[in-house]
């Protein structure tokens, strides 16, 4: 079923835009540049993420931290090689996809873990990232539960990844 | 914050590969890792282009527009006093919509220019609840369609790159209810004002 839902969207929002007499090609251009923008914006962070996570990988200590978090993650069905996905994704949007990554390439892309980060990736935002942007426009002086709120909402969605990939595979 | 995370990184990995003796696999990582991620930008390019053009296209056409007002309805229910005042429903609901359409590029002014004006409603003093809870529900992810993961999957030979949508939507909705709910428990034990 999924794998034909994005096909027939395109087809859906280009028909709307002929309805609408949207002038398609130069808007959809216009488009594209700002998203490749994007995508050269996010490198230096790719750069210099990946660069320390493959560093800590190679170097042993993400096992070692898995073996020891091990016993607690079990409990909650997060695997062991997602564990510090949970820690670096509500700090760093691009840093999270850097490590999430990884984490795909290492442990196999349709595996569970690596099925896991795909959705604890895509179920969550760069939490303390987005709190510090709209507190600071605002200049609110205290953000009293803003932030437990926000980390209890990511903490939700990493624990229901990993039953929701053994719920629908 | 990001600055001591990354300098600690790289220290306790040195500190590790001294003590696990893996020091060959450790100075090749420190190449491998920078060249992947021009590789993963690169390979991540393609997609975020298109689908942002497709929201222009979408924008254009107003059918964003059409979306959100299909979303006010239970967005007034969420945010009362915003209710109120006609424009700033209108940018909460095209800030719901550029997040649920997974441009966080676009979402993040729409949702200033918001939070702005929802905070003029309440003579910005303090830290209303309403406000937070607007800033709650952008700490959460609402998105429909995970392009970059699913080109981050499609990268890597997945099968079916698109076939965790169902799971990515479970968790999203369940990590929206639990923020939000997290936010109105959080506000009745200490309501504003209170130390």
């Amino acid at each position: 079923m999924t794998e034909i839902l994005i096909p027939v969207l395109l087809a859906i929002i280009s028909t709307d835009a002929l309805l609408h007499r949207v002038d398609i090609m130069p808007t959809l251009l216009r488009g594209v540049q700002t998203g490749l923008q994007t995508a050269l914006h996010i490198l230096p962070t790719m750069i210099a993420i990946l660069t320390a996570v493959r560093m800590l990988r190679a170097s042993g200590f993400i096992d070692l931290a898995g073996q020891a978090l091990a016993p607690l993650l079990q409990q909650t069905g997060i695997p062991v090689d997602c564990a510090a996905l949970v820690l670096l994704k509500p700090l760093s949007g691009s840093g999270g996809l850097a490590l999430g990554q990884e984490i795909m390439r290492t442990c196999g892309v349709d595996s569970y873990a690596g099925r896991v980060a795909a959705v604890m990736l895509g179920a969550s935002e760069t939490s303390l990232y987005t709190i510090s942007i709209y507190c600071g426009h605002l200049e609110l002086k205290q953000t009293r539960y803003a932030i437990p709120a926000a980390l209890f909402a990511d903490l939700a969605a990493f624990i229901s990844a990993a039953a929701w990939v053994r719920w629908l595979g | 914050m990001m600055n001591y995370l990354w300098a600690g990184m790289i220290i306790l990995s040195c500190v590790t590969a001294c003590m696990t003796g893996r020091t060959a696999e450790l100075s090749a990582a420190v190449t491998d890792g920078a060249g992947q991620a021009v590789t993963l930008c690169i390979s991540l390019a393609g997609i975020m282009g298109l689908w942002s053009g497709v929201l222009e296209l979408m924008q254009e056409s107003g059918l964003s527009k059409r979306i959100a007002s299909i979303l006010c309805p239970v967005l007034r229910l969420l945010f009362r006093r915003a209710a109120q005042d006609r424009q700033t429903m209108e940018r909460i609901a095209a800030n719901v919509t550029a997040n649920l359409l997974g441009v966080s590029n676009a979402a993040t002014p729409i949702g200033l220019q918001a939070v702005d004006r929802l905070y003029s409603l309440y003579d910005r003093k303090g830290a209303p609840d309403e406000v937070l809870r607007f800033i709650i529900l952008n700490t959460t992810s609402i998105q429909l369609i995970p392009t970059t993961v699913a080109a981050v999957r499609a990268s890597l030979g997945a099968v079916q790159p698109f076939d965790i949508m169902p799971a990515v939507w479970g968790a999203s909705i369940f990590s929206v209810i639990v923020g939000l709910v997290a936010a109105k428990l959080f506000a009745g034990i200490r309501p504003e004002g209170t130390r």
